[in-house]
């Protein structure tokens, strides 16, 4: 089987799309000519040609907003906006109108479309290349949201998002995107050549969207994670010998409940863990509904790790970025709580 | 001692408020059909000057003169001015029907009925208008049944939008008319990404973007036009200017000294600016934007001079912040009134029929909106269970879970 790093699973799943359907059209700043300021869209113009794969003036508003309107036409767009920081001038695009589209024209008109955005910290980024801005979209209805957190699941998740009938932001953990990174940004960076899941099939599969997956097996505590947060709970995981369950949620909204409570009836304590700020963060949710559907077999009270109510520093990284050191720490006090 | 004197805030303000006599001095009105009709594949700065001056076509006696009034079909403008009619006997039976508290909400267009209907009727089927909640006239001068509009305004069992969007933001993809929003200036730029698809696609199908003055200060405008420029897709770009945004007049967007159409030109679109209220100049603007899509030459956009007759919106009182003799006082007329003069005088229409056609009209509307009632008014009849559907074109597990919890 190949070997691919995130981007290249990404591009691949652009590619196959591409090849399968000629109403998959794929445009942002910098994807066309120049194939991606990650590389995500290189070499795709050139087989695709301009009409398919294009570069746009830098306004994310009129990016979300004309694939819309193409969608509305009947193509299948599949646009990127540069970073998830700078996601917000398409935010009315998307709460307002794709996100709606279905419901407020009786499903006259649809937004079949994918916005695939990089997102999340642990790589100097400061305050606008680091935010994990997940919960302003699971908050929308009509919306859905999903975070690979490894090349499989990457190319497999965005075929499933471009055949997607309804609108899906893909959140793609810029840290991952050459090799999974654990919070030892002290240590050497590794690539998924050396790792198992970066082994992908050639040609077309999905990942359903909806479904989490167990990352890894565990019996003491549930770690509901994505994104980078998965290999940082595992780190934590093998430093403090915890036998945690890591839940990779992979899908946001909608959200596989029924993994959550599996894992949490199992286990009987849970931590929420994401990059994310805390305050009204995914987490939040995610605590919500352990709460509601596991109370009686909750051993101690849902614990959320997250990233602090600040805007993302540049000099403090290491403070900020939930790390294995402190995921460990919050593991074991919660082991000790009777 | 500093040799600068104090800065001074700018807020303009209209030229009249209530109690004032109405001031349309600073609308110049060229003669009628004394404005050139350009080719279609004009570059967009040899026509900068359209963009200050009108188009007319109409003169006061009546009569169609200059290069804008040619090889217009006299059924193109029977059928508008029947159109414009059933428009008008739709908002004020609309309106009623609001005032009996059987809808919560109604706009009328009145005044602006000319645009949305002549503009409509120089497009083709297929041609995707993204209109705002003020083109009724799209739809009302096509065959999109009358009793499917009310049922929306009344949001009953049989709203096609099953009772879950505020009256008057119709949806009819079957007649080239794109869901409305209640969020301002969204559409322009979907347009824009239609007409893009069309042309990625090869196709020859155009599409029609829709604003008002008041909302080109949105984002959107902006990224429309920018994209526009940028890949040339067949779209014309209409502007409302009807002078008033709720209670703001159009200079607290920008267009007191500046005309709308003149915002096209740092976009490289061409851009005219027509009598909005001279039914014939609307539908000759029309098919010159429409052609020039058609062939591949790219976008226009057109501004539309005309007035704001009705208050806003059901919930407005335009006695608050203007004359009320402004509407009478506006200078280029009523749209329904000129078109009449003009067909009169062409011995096309009649006083007999125009009445005729009136009342013709009114016990349409007046049936239509019987029956529709007959299937509930103010949301009687929607069901709860509709508002759980649609959100996604599958029922994902939390929406079930709510749904089952309702019991419906």
């Amino acid at each position: 089987m190949p070997q691919m790093s995130m981007i290249e699973a990404i591009r691949d799943a652009m590619d196959v799309k591409m090849a399968a359907d000629e109403n998959v059209v794929v445009f942002g700043e910098d994807v066309g000519y120049f194939g991606g300021v990650f590389r995500c869209t290189h070499g795709l113009q050139q087989k695709y040609g301009t009409n398919r794969v294009f570069d746009t003036p830098i306004n994310e508003s009129g990016i979300v907003g004309s694939a819309i309107g193409m969608a509305a036409y009947g193509l299948r767009p599949c646009v990127e906006i540069q970073f998830a920081d700078y996601i917000y001038p398409a935010y009315d695009q998307i709460v307002s109108e794709a996100a709606r589209l279905r419901y407020r024209s009786g499903e006259q008109f649809t937004a079949p479309i994918t916005i695939r955005t990089p997102v999340g910290g642990g790589i100097f980024g400061g305050q606008t290349h680091s935010q994990s801005p997940e919960s302003l979209f699971t908050h929308i209805a009509g919306v859905k949201s999903v975070i690979p957190s490894n090349p499989y699941d990457a190319k497999g998740l965005l075929i499933a998002a471009i055949e997607d009938p309804d609108p899906v932001i893909v959140f793609e953990p810029k840290r991952l995107y050459n090799g999974p990174f654990d919070g030892h940004h002290d240590r050497p960076a590794s690539n998924w050549s050396k790792h198992p899941l970066g082994d992908v099939p050639e040609g077309h599969y999905t990942v359903e969207i909806g479904k989490a997956t167990t990352f890894r097996e565990g019996e003491d505590v549930t770690i509901l994670t994505y994104g980078t947060m998965v290999y940082v709970a595992e780190a934590a995981v093998n430093e403090t010998g915890i036998n945690a369950e890591i839940i990779d949620l992979r899908s946001l909204l909608p959200l596989d409940v029924d993994a959550i409570v599996k894992s949490v009836e199992k286990t009987g304590r849970c931590m929420v863990l994401h990059e994310a700020t805390q305050t009204s963060g995914f987490g939040a949710e995610l605590a919500a509904q352990v709460q509601e559907r596991c109370f009686y077999h909750l051993e101690s009270p849902v614990v959320r790790v997250a990233g602090y109510d600040t805007p993302y520093p540049h000099a403090q990284e290491w403070d900020y970025f939930p790390g294995p050191a402190r995921v460990g720490r919050e593991l074991k006090a919660m082991m000790e709580t009777v | 001692m500093s040799e600068y004197k104090p800065l001074k805030f700018n807020v303009p303000e209209p030229t009249g408020r209530p109690g004032d006599q109405p001031d349309f001095t600073y609308v110049q009105i060229p003669e009628a059909g004394s404005v050139r009709r350009p080719e279609i594949d004009v570059p967009a700065t040899d026509i900068k000057d359209l963009a200050t001056t009108m188009i007319r076509v109409m003169n006061t006696a009546g009569d169609a003169v200059g290069p804008w009034a040619e090889d217009i079909p006299d059924e193109a403008l029977l059928n508008g001015l029947k159109a414009m009619l059933r428009t008008r006997a739709f908002d004020e039976r609309m309106m009623t029907l609001q005032r009996q508290g059987k809808t919560s909400f109604y706009m009328k267009c009145t005044g602006e009925e000319a645009i949305a209907i002549g503009h409509k009727a120089a497009l083709m089927k297929g041609d995707m208008n993204f209109p705002t909640y003020r083109q009724q006239g799209l739809l009302l001068s096509t065959d999109y049944p009358i009793v499917d509009m009310i049922c929306q305004i009344l949001s009953n069992e049989k709203d096609p939008l099953k009772g879950r969007q505020l009256p008057i933001l119709y949806s009819a993809r079957s007649h080239d008319y794109f869901t409305v929003s209640g969020n301002l200036g969204t559409q322009f730029i979907h347009a824009v990404g239609w007409a893009m698809a069309s042309a990625i696609k090869g196709d020859t199908k155009i599409s029609s973007a829709w604003i008002g003055d008041g909302s080109t200060a949105e984002n959107d405008f902006h990224s429309a036009l920018v994209n526009a420029s940028v890949y040339k897709p067949p779209v014309i770009f209409n502007i409302v200017n009807n002078q008033w945004a709720i209670s703001s007049f159009r200079g607290i967007a920008g267009g007191d000294k500046a005309t709308f159409a003149e915002r096209a030109h740092g976009y490289d679109i061409p851009s005219l600016r027509v009598d909005g209220n001279d039914f014939l100049a609307v539908f000759a603007a029309s098919r010159w934007a429409a052609e020039r899509a058609r062939r591949g030459f790219g976008p226009t956009l057109i501004e539309w001079v005309t007035y704001r007759v009705a208050p806003h919106s059901t919930s407005d009182d335009p006695s608050k912040y203007r004359p009320k003799e402004e509407s009478d006082a506006w200078p280029l007329g009523d749209p329904v009134l000129r078109l009449k003069n003009h067909l009169i005088a062409r011995e096309l229409w009649s006083d007999e029929r125009h009445k005729q056609a009136e009342s013709e009209y009114d016990e349409e509307i007046r049936v239509a909106t019987k029956e529709a009632e007959s299937y509930g008014v103010m949301g009687a009849g929607s069901s709860p269970k509709d508002m759980f559907e649609a959100v996604f074109e599958d029922l994902p597990p939390h929406l079930r879970e709510q749904r089952q919890k309702m019991g419906v």
